[in-house]
């Protein structure tokens, strides 16, 4: 009987993880889908700690450390999701996937501990599910630490000679210890071995990919994570766990497929690293005689103000100088004006997906006001004045006009389209992908050196005079 | 080879459950606006944390007295919440965000 509860509970669980995830992709649902899944969530822990087994005198220890594990984790998690900054959450999103990574790990690692290979000859499947948990489990978590030390800033590019081959063979080697393990010869230090392997394999593998293209590396070891889940539930006949690391395995696939369709790019094309390749080349010479003009704060403040249609272009550069709320009050005084300011997001604008609508968001920038690439850039030709926000890559003309750009073929907000472009940035440093962008050196380029932050002040208040 | 295919016998079930939730992930996900990816990103990571429902059963099945294995459970059981409550939360906070918009405008 009450094992009946446990598996009607689990079926709940099962159930809001799918509906959670189906309302989290519509904007007036999403946030109670979220709070539908994380009930889901409680309800699934809570019938297994109090479901899963009779209670049993003996193990008060056993009980004593899943509730100090569990509100311990709590109460971190909660710091630290409550704490970071909005600029800071791609990273933020791999930590705690690599947490997960982790946990399907050591699950693996204990089960074989009490796993009897009784099974010498012929299938063993259980432990083959739990060789696979372990492996992707462990490449998850260091390349999710990885990945967040690297948007952090604490871990620098650095790429073996080689390293597209030395991945390979480690990926070769593996899939042959797993093999091998398979076949019978299973033994402790052939095990740990393998999660050794598997954890350098994950840090090798997210290591050469470049800044730009991280967002793609971590929706990806989110899926990954997710399938190490799925096979947890495998090796227990979990259906909660079955459906929630299935539905995230798919769903994160798709999620990646579809930020590489973003960038006009190949998953195997972001793996095996077009930035990777010739990171060390950085900017092409090319660009050294050509002059860049400046304009100043008082003349970009008239411009904008006796302008039509005026489109901003926010990128990373805005997020990190903090200036999202300036920027709105800088669109507010200029629709006091009469002028008609909307913001061009590019699908791969900040360092996520979607991430600089968060930020714009939390600014409080009307939703309607953020317009998607598609949607902006037949209208580009007929705006006045596009105004770049610490954007760059997505802007580069060299994505459509120049083949042996490593960004050739990314869709790219077509602000040479518009009659004047401001560009605002810090210096002349070439953008994330380091290479050179041409439409610095459009004749109807102005730059607007500085701090973003600082600039969007001043310019704020100059445009209050004009 | 007999073994192998007892094995996908015994948990056909389950086999017909990874199919069918594969293809209900890709259903769900498909058609989401660009502006959700990152919550739902968050989100969809946050799920994957159910993955402390094994830990829990881990601890569950461990002896009192098998201390590397309560050591390392409790390690799971710890990153695994962390992974649960740190998506869940942040998720909240990014849709919080969105949710203020369309009253104001």
């Amino acid at each position: 009987m009450t094992l009946n509860i446990l598996e009607i509970a689990y079926l709940i669980a099962s159930l809001t993880f799918v509906i959670g995830l189906k309302m989290l992709s519509h904007p007036e649902s999403a946030r109670k889908g979220n709070l539908i899944a994380a009930v889901g969530m409680l309800i699934a822990v809570i019938a297994t700690i109090t479901i899963y087994q009779p209670f049993d005198n003996s193990k008060t220890l056993n009980y004593g450390l899943i509730a100090l594990g569990l509100v311990v984790g709590t109460i971190i998690g909660t710091m630290m999701a409550k704490k970071v900054k909005m600029t800071a959450m791609p990273q933020m999103v791999s930590f705690f996937n690599g947490m997960g990574g982790a946990c399907a790990a050591l699950i693996a690692v204990i089960e074989y501990q009490n796993h009897n290979t009784s099974a010498s000859l012929g299938f063993d499947g259980e432990f083959l599910v739990m060789l696979l948990g372990l492996i992707i489990g462990s490449v998850s978590f260091s390349g999710s630490l990885i990945a967040y030390g690297k948007l952090e800033g604490k871990i620098k590019d650095f790429v073996l000679p080689m390293n597209q081959v030395v991945n390979m063979l480690m990926l070769a080697t593996i899939l042959g210890l797993t093999v091998y393990q398979m076949l019978g010869n299973d033994s402790t230090p052939l095990f740990y071995g393998l999660l050794a392997i598997s954890l350098i394999y994950g840090v090798l593998f997210v290591m050469p990919i470049g800044g730009a293209d991280m967002p793609v590396v971590i929706s990806l070891l989110n899926s990954f994570t997710g399938v190490a889940a799925a096979f947890g539930g495998f090796l227990y006949s979990n259906k909660a766990m079955l459906t929630g690391g299935i539905l995230v395995g798919s769903a994160g696939t798709i999620l990646t497929i579809l930020m590489c369709k973003a960038m006009n790019r190949s998953l195997t094309n972001v793996l095996l690293g077009a930035f990777g390749g010739n990171a060390s080349g950085g900017p092409k010479g090319e660009a050294g005689d050509q002059t860049v003009r400046e304009i100043s704060i008082t003349d970009t403040a008239v411009l904008l103000s006796y302008s039509q249609q005026v489109v901003i272009v926010p990128g990373y550069g805005l997020a990190v100088a903090q200036a999202q709320h300036i920027c709105h009050e800088l669109e507010k005084l200029l629709e006091e004006k009469g002028v008609t300011v909307n913001y061009a997001i590019h699908p791969v604008a900040g360092r996520m997906p979607g991430h600089m609508n968060v930020l714009l968001a939390e600014a409080d920038v009307p939703y309607e006001r953020l317009q998607e690439m598609e949607e902006i850039n037949p209208k580009l030709a007929s705006t006045d004045v596009v105004v770049v926000i610490g954007a760059n890559d997505v802007v580069n003309p060299a994505a459509k006009n120049d083949s042996s750009s490593p960004i050739y073929g990314m869709p790219i907000l077509e602000v040479d389209q518009a009659k004047n472009v401001i560009i605002l940035k810090r210096g002349m440093s070439a953008g994330y992908a380091g290479i050179e962008n041409e439409l610095f050196f459009y004749p109807k380029t102005r730059m607007l050196f500085g701090d973003a932050k600082d600039s969007l002040q001043k310019l704020t208040s100059e445009v209050k005079e004009v | 080879m007999e073994q192998l295919l007892n094995y996908i016998g015994e948990n056909m079930e389950m086999i017909y459950f990874l199919i069918l939730a594969i293809l209900l992930g890709v259903e769900v996900i498909s058609n989401v606006p660009a502006i959700l990816h990152t919550p739902l990103m968050s989100g969809a990571n946050a799920v994957h944390g159910v993955v402390v429902v094994g830990a829990i059963i881990v601890m569950l099945h461990a002896s009192p007295d098998n201390y590397p294995s309560l050591i390392v459970g409790f390690l799971a059981v710890v990153m695994g919440t962390l992974n649960v409550v740190g998506g869940f939360v942040v998720t909240d906070r990014m849709l919080e965000m969105f949710k203020k918009k369309p009253k104001k405008s």
